[in-house]
């Protein structure tokens, strides 16, 4: 797609630091973990496409890291991008809340925190969204729960 | 009580008077506790609470293989468990490029559109209820009936169909589909009117629904509302449109917008929905060509290694689903974007200085299904 080359080429120039890649459905960003609130900044506010909703906000634990990945769109032009970030440290996982720039990504924050023990420096109020406190973070990978959590196995 | 107990619970101006709503409240629909902090009768601020029917669905697709996870899928939002099945069978076969016949197409956007009205028709009944209006919610029940029976006759089950599945259908529809759906569509045209005679254009109703939880696009786009809550702010955000899946693309239709952005402008999103439905329900019944009811799939699904993003139009918004697949025949992750859950926490900017009795009618028009918010 022509468009789609047009917006890679766009964001280069906004984020030279990032890695753009073509995914198989979508462009795809890989942004270094101390650049993303700046990022995130910079994809928001632009002239050309203001990504100004935040569909999606997750993680994925790859047991030696976690991924968190999220999906923007540009609510005038509806292009979409995913924008990945990686937190190495998997004892203390820390990365920037954007709840400041997308207000909705304060909830969905909360929730990946809940589940996944991923903290949001400068969050306003991160609190566990469903579980009680004390309880694992149960979509990492390496959760046991024996009572609850009925896994099927092959 | 005596003197003395009432003057010990007496609220001190620089207190917070809090009161629960929930988890049991009836214009709640379901397990969520609003704690809303009140001054009179003014509402200041209020704070949901969630996860009182968390079952971790995204957990247990983790373990479930694709055919499983359809029929988890189902348990989230209750009420579009067609289009929640449809948003993981797209997925999947987007992902080894399956074309599915030309028949499921057709047979799925009947059944996305007959699941958007009888929500609708839930969420009608249930708003004229939450507002005094007992009458309409057996004029809502009685025609929703006729899409639960139309549903029932074709796959024996009213609610939770779990009928798609990665390919095509489970099985083919009952010969009369299409006869009832065309039967249906001329009779719910014919009770429309009363619809309109009832509530649109009830003054009491113009009363309690007007002016009242203002929200702009901006605020829309900035909490993600979308569905009828967030065209009712003027935020065009019908997947259908922006990002056609299935047959969407080919049929012609219009996306509802209303810039208005109170409770009334939500209404009238999903009121036009429902006729808007109505047409497409028309022309697909008409045209759906025979054919078989599957593409060929392996009884055991593989996605091949990546991720894939997938996004469909439920009656309440957009759901998405993101998997993240390492080849093996369950989902290494899964996650739903759910509708709802983005919806709920615009609730305390819209209800923030307004009266406790416009808060059911604020998040009546909002249409909260609770266990998809907490999945």
């Amino acid at each position: 797609m022509k468009n789609s080359e047009e917006l890679k080429t766009f964001l280069a120039d906004l984020i030279p630091f990032a890695t753009i890649e073509e995914g198989k459905q979508h462009l795809e960003i890989v942004v270094p973990l101390d650049k993303w609130h700046e990022t995130a900044q910079k994809l928001r506010n632009n002239d050309r496409t203001p990504f100004d909703y935040l569909i999606s906000l997750t993680a994925v634990d790859y047991l030696t890291k976690f991924m968190v990945v999220y999906h923007l769109e540009a609510a005038s032009t509806h292009e979409l991008v995913v924008v990945k970030a990686e937190v190495e440290n998997r004892d203390k996982p820390q990365i920037d809340t954007v709840s400041d720039i997308w207000v909705t990504a304060e909830f969905h924050e909360r929730e990946v925190f809940d589940l996944f023990g991923i903290r949001f420096n400068n969050h306003p109020d991160l609190r566990r969204l469903f579980l009680d406190e004390g309880y694992g973070f149960p979509l990492r990978k390496d959760f046991k729960d024996e009572i609850n959590i009925i896994e099927l196995s092959n | 009580m005596s003197d003395e107990v009432i003057k010990n619970i007496i609220v001190r101006e620089d207190e917070d008077y809090i009161i629960n709503m929930g988890p049991q409240h009836p214009s709640t629909h379901g397990v969520l506790r609003l704690e809303v902090c009140l001054n009179g009768e003014t509402v200041n601020y209020l704070t949901p609470h969630i996860g009182y029917i968390h079952r971790s669905i995204e957990k247990m697709c983790e373990s479930d293989t694709y055919k499983q996870i359809i029929h988890l899928s189902d348990r989230m939002d209750y009420l579009s468990s067609h289009m929640n099945n449809e948003a993981i069978c797209l997925a999947v076969e987007n992902a080894l490029e399956v074309e599915v016949p030309l028949r499921v197409k057709y047979i799925r956007v009947a059944l996305d559109e007959l699941s958007r009205i009888a929500s609708h028709h839930l969420w009608w009944s249930a708003f004229g209820m939450d507002l005094g209006a007992l009458t309409a919610f057996f004029y809502g029940m009685r025609d929703r009936e006729k899409i639960l029976a139309i549903f029932e006759e074709s796959f024996g089950s009213r609610l939770l169909h779990s009928f798609n599945t990665p390919g095509g259908l489970m099985h083919d529809v009952h010969p009369n589909f299409q006869k009832h759906i065309m039967e249906f569509v001329h009779y719910f045209r014919k009770k429309l009117p009363e619809y309109k005679q009832l509530l649109t254009d009830n003054v009491i109703f113009h009363n309690r629904t007007k002016g009242i939880g203002n929200m702009t696009r901006e605020t829309a786009i900035a909490f993600g509302v979308t569905g009828p809550s967030g065209r009712g702010s003027g935020f065009s955000c019908d997947v259908r449109k922006t990002a056609p899946y299935g047959l969407y693309d080919e049929i012609k239709f219009n996306e509802i917008l209303h810039d208005k952005g109170d409770s009334f402008a939500r209404y009238l999103v999903r009121m036009e929905e429902m006729e808007e439905s109505l047409n497409i329900l028309e022309y697909v019944a008409d045209n759906i060509p025979e054919g078989d009811f599957t593409a060929k799939m392996k009884p055991i699904v593989k996605l091949p290694e990546g991720e894939y993003f997938q996004r469909v139009e439920t009656a309440r918004g957009e759901l998405s689903v993101y998997i993240v697949s390492d080849g093996k025949k369950f989902p290494y992750r899964i996650k739903f974007r759910s509708p709802n859950f983005s919806n709920l926490f615009v609730l305390n900017t819209l209800a923030k200085g307004g009266l406790i009795a416009d808060l059911v009618a604020i998040s009546g028009s909002l249409d909260l299904v609770i266990p998809d918010i907490d999945r």
